[in-house]
């Protein structure tokens, strides 16, 4: 029976990471889905919708030995895996600053306030040692429409942080 | 009438380059007419380009007078269409009745005038700005064979490049 998995590996970043894992995956017997890959800090990380003929225990069998020669860290969940389920986003809030602790919190607190359901978000500290900044980007379905958040967001805006929320119409031509 | 099937990516028919249309006639005429159910009955449905239905003529539908609050130029029938100027860029998000499923980000110009000749070969001019100049460069693409996913760009980047162009 076809099953689908999340598997997580995350280790020290080094070339040929992506390459040789979804080797590993792909001569096992096993079909990528949707996946998200990214160096944070450092560290490589990657999140994988992996479909497989078969149980948790026959995919960490395929993935253990290129994890260990990586000295990567496997985590794997059983889940209920849909393609072709995508949300499509209406808003594009663009949130940066002065880093300190509780940007996001304080930010996606008002988000959710005013009904937006994240459906991506990255975000990222540049600038320098002694004076970082956070930038941080999502993209969302702003359910109660896109003036709730620019009206929320004022008091985000009002300690310093720059705000930039910008309507997603998307084209289908 | 019903609509003409819409090739879907990967068909490699997408990817031809299409030539001018030649004969401004009854046939060309009848044709817009099916091409513009098709449009109409997709999702969106705000443009066509002639080579998505398998005819790899210059022929581009764009009307975007169903969205509110933009400048648009109604329905507009570009036959043999060419962009004459360019001005402005903005990152966009675009998906594509034969892209089903997917959507991406797409810079374009911002501003766009046109010359077109319509089905009955007069020719016409057009100004277009945001979504309607988008729609008609997402449509003008097909007939060089190019996809919007040939255009694909960062979302990363769009933060940084979007502050570049406000300090011009």
């Amino acid at each position: 029976m076809s099953n689908w998995y999340m598997l997580n590996l995350i280790g020290n970043d080094q070339s040929g990471i992506v390459a040789q894992v979804t080797s590993a995956l792909y001569k096992g017997g096993s079909h990528l889905g949707e996946t998200s890959m990214m160096r944070l800090g450092g560290n490589f990380t990657m999140m994988m919708m992996v479909n497989l003929e078969g149980s948790a225990d026959d995919l960490v069998k395929i993935v253990q030995p290129i994890a260990d020669k990586l000295n990567l860290h496997v985590h794997i969940d059983s889940i209920e895996g849909r393609l072709h389920q995508h949300i499509e986003p209406n808003v594009r809030v663009t949130v940066f600053g002065a880093d300190r602790a509780g940007i996001v919190a304080q930010v996606t607190g008002v988000l959710a306030e005013s009904g937006m359901d994240i459906l991506d978000l990255e975000s990222d500290v540049g600038g320098t040692e002694d004076k970082p900044i956070y930038i941080m980007y999502m993209e969302g379905l702003a359910e109660d429409g896109i003036e709730a958040l620019r009206t929320a967001l004022e008091s985000v805006r009002n300690e310093g942080i720059d705000v930039d929320v910008e309507e997603i119409e998307t084209l289908i031509g | 009438m019903s609509s003409l099937e819409i090739l879907k990516y990967p068909d490699e028919r997408l990817k031809q380059v299409s030539t001018e249309v030649e004969a401004f006639d009854d046939a060309l005429r009848s044709f817009i007419i099916k091409l513009e159910v098709t449009m109409r009955a997709g999702p969106g449905g705000v443009g066509i380009a002639a080579p998505q239905v398998a005819r790899f003529e210059h022929i581009v539908i764009v009307d975007v007078s169903n969205k509110p609050k933009i400048k648009h130029n109604g329905c507009m029938i570009l036959v043999n269409p060419e962009i004459t100027e360019w001005d402005g860029y903005k990152i966009g998000r675009e998906g594509c009745m034969s892209v089903p499923d997917y959507t991406g980000n797409v810079m374009r110009a911002e501003r766009i005038k046109l010359e077109a000749f319509d089905e009955h070969g007069i020719k016409r001019e057009f100004e277009c700005e945001g979504y309607e100049a988008r729609a008609v460069q997402h449509e003008i693409d097909h007939l060089d064979g190019l996809l919007f996913l040939d255009r694909l760009v960062s979302r990363k980047k769009d933060l940084f490049r979007r502050k570049v162009y406000k300090n011009k």
